[in-house]
């Protein structure tokens, strides 16, 4: 199963350095990737591989806190978004980019995004308070996210000219267009690190599937567990939208689509859920790049518009087996 | 001593008090029941123990003091079970019974000989090595019941805390569950286990604890601790009595 996912990604990986608007055929990859001067080196070198090393390791992120996120507050509901953090880098990179005169490929942004994620879970503690059960928890990030988002529109609102509006609605849709090696080079410390602590729990989320008083009673410090995964949610998915923006349904579709291959355990999901969490996303924007259109269409638009069908899909199963038992 | 002792322990609960001074000793291969009627503090002193609950005075086990929060040290000693078993996934029978074993490690990742052969033996005695590979969801509530006490004892621990573990089980069940319980204690543990049906407490027991409105009421051997003035201001019912297997056991029969 992770084996077969993760030649998927492979595979997939290989498909977005061959399409754009210059079809490579697999040859000239290799030799763009060996290192050639040519055109097709200087594409597939300085424009798709940064590109698809995002996709993968920006996937893999939202898959991975998805599954993660899953197990700590036991719901398969779940999702990266819950907690706020995402909404809060989205704010701080659309007011760099409102106010800031910076434009959308700037390095400021990331920067700003990653600032953001980590006040709304600085936030998030002081309101919950360290040793707040879940449901307080959840609401705290609830409020913290709606805040974000409202905030983001009056940033919108507020934007000194229709240009730099523009330029936000699109950023927040969320795209890996341009994105460079210093993109990469930014944000990919921050969601390995965030990556190893969401994967430093493995064993509490294993004993929160027996509630947070057996967990605890189990030996395992529900509190601290919650503390890490929140700042692993911050480092990794801040990082992850602040370079590309906002990209939904990833983080909540992954999970569950390994779940019933590698079975219930909500530990084992977590490395098969990164894995299909940078398939899809990697899929999506390779998608992108095929569509004939004037401008490019938004990676974010196509995970959400592929994860609403397959959240459909999921629910109509769900309600068969209940109609069934 | 080397078993389970309590000094004037005393928990609260949002500044209201719902166990005082309460004062007890358990030897091993003793199994203590605890009753009383609802709101008496029966749950509040398993998980006082446990270290789920935040106490004053002092408690005892092995002759270690233990003080209060959970650690894994705390964990391997001592396995609590809830009055209600959650189980957020699908996990099949063995993994469930085997999350009894994390206090030791993650054998998930990595089980030890130890592991395996703990869950193998909680299974076997529960009668569950048959279906060990069925996803618990799919069990019934006398079954799952007993999955959540293999998972106990799959832990190994020298005190076993079960909160009303007969709650939800047909009478036969009932009957199995204290008698494994009679036998885990046998084997040289101690088990304290909330009770409410009081036959079962004296037909099983040991020891009785009766708690009332937070204070220990009486405590001692079944017939002792179950009197009929004990049990009449306790819990203000009549009781008749039946014999079984020489015990005296206690049938409520209406207000006095």
């Amino acid at each position: 199963m992770t084996a077969a996912l993760a030649l998927l990604c492979i595979l997939l990986a290989g498909m977005s350095l061959m399409a754009g608007p210059v079809w490579l055929p697999p040859a000239e990859v290799l030799r763009g990737l060996a290192g050639g001067e040519s055109t097709a080196g200087i594409i597939v070198t300085d424009i798709r591989l940064p590109r698809t090393l995002l996709a993968l390791g920006i996937g893999a992120t939202l898959g991975l806190a998805g599954a993660a996120l899953q197990g700590l507050v036991r719901n398969p509901l779940a999702e990266p978004t819950l907690f706020g953090a995402p909404s809060a880098a989205a704010f701080a990179s659309a007011v760099v980019l409102a106010f800031g005169g910076a434009s959308a490929l700037s390095l400021w942004l990331p920067v700003a995004g990653m600032a953001g994620a980590f006040v709304s879970v600085a936030l998030l503690f002081l309101v919950a308070g360290q040793r707040a059960g879940i449901t307080v928890l959840l609401l705290a990030g609830l409020a913290l996210n709606a805040f974000f988002g409202a905030a983001t529109a009056l940033v919108l609102n507020l934007a000194p000219n229709p240009f730099a509006a523009l330029e936000i609605a699109f950023w927040l849709l969320g795209s890996l267009e341009d994105r460079s090696f210093v993109h990469l080079a930014l944000a990919g410390p921050f969601m390995a690190l965030g990556a190893l602590l969401l994967v430093s729990q493995a064993k509490a989320y294993r004993a929160l599937t027996l509630g947070e008083e057996v967990a605890a009673s189990l030996g395992t410090h529900v509190a601290r567990s919650r503390l890490v995964v929140a700042g692993g949610l911050a480092l990794g998915v801040g990082a992850a939208v602040s370079v590309t923006g906002a990209i939904g349904f990833v983080g909540l579709v992954a999970p569950h689509l390994v779940r019933r291959a590698a079975g219930a355990d909500p530990a084992r999901i977590l490395l098969p859920s990164a894995l299909a969490g940078a398939a899809l996303l990697t899929a999506a924007d390779t998608l992108v790049r095929l569509v004939p259109a004037t401008t490019e269409i938004k990676t974010g638009v196509v995970t959400a518009l592929v994860g609403v069908p397959f959240f459909l899909w999921r629910i109509l199963r769900i309600r068969r087996a209940e109609e069934g038992a | 001593m080397s078993g389970l002792v309590l000094e004037r322990v005393s928990v609260s609960l949002g500044g209201r008090p719902v166990l005082q001074d309460v004062t007890l000793a358990v030897e091993p291969r003793a199994l203590l029941a605890v009753v009383g009627p609802n709101g008496a503090g029966k749950t509040s002193l398993l998980r006082a123990v446990a270290g789920l609950a935040p106490f004053t005075g002092t408690m005892r086990l092995g002759g270690e003091t233990l003080g209060g929060g959970t650690s894994p040290a705390r964990a391997r000693r001592i396995a609590y079970l809830p009055q209600r078993s959650e189980l957020a996934w699908a996990l099949s029978v063995r993994d469930a019974v085997m999350l009894g074993r994390l206090p030791h490690g993650d054998p998930f990742s990595g089980a030890t000989p130890q592991d395996v052969r703990a869950v193998a033996a909680a299974l076997d005695r529960l009668g569950l090595a048959g279906f060990a590979a069925r996803p618990v969801t799919e069990l019934s509530g006398g079954e799952r019941a007993r999955v959540m006490l293999a998972r106990v004892l799959a832990t190994e621990a020298s005190l076993l805390l079960a909160d009303e573990p007969t709650a939800a089980l047909d009478p036969a069940h009932q009957l199995a569950v204290l008698g494994l319980l009679r036998q885990v204690a046998a084997e040289g543990r101690i088990v304290v286990a909330v009770l409410h049906d009081l036959a079962l407490a004296a037909r099983f027991a040991d020891q009785v604890a009766v708690l009332h409105d937070g204070r220990l009421a009486a405590i001692g051997p079944p017939d002792a601790a179950l009197s009929d003035g004990v049990l009449g201001a306790v819990f203000g019912l009549a009781f008749a009595h039946a014999t079984v297997d020489g015990r005296r056991v206690p049938i409520p029969l209406g207000p006095r």
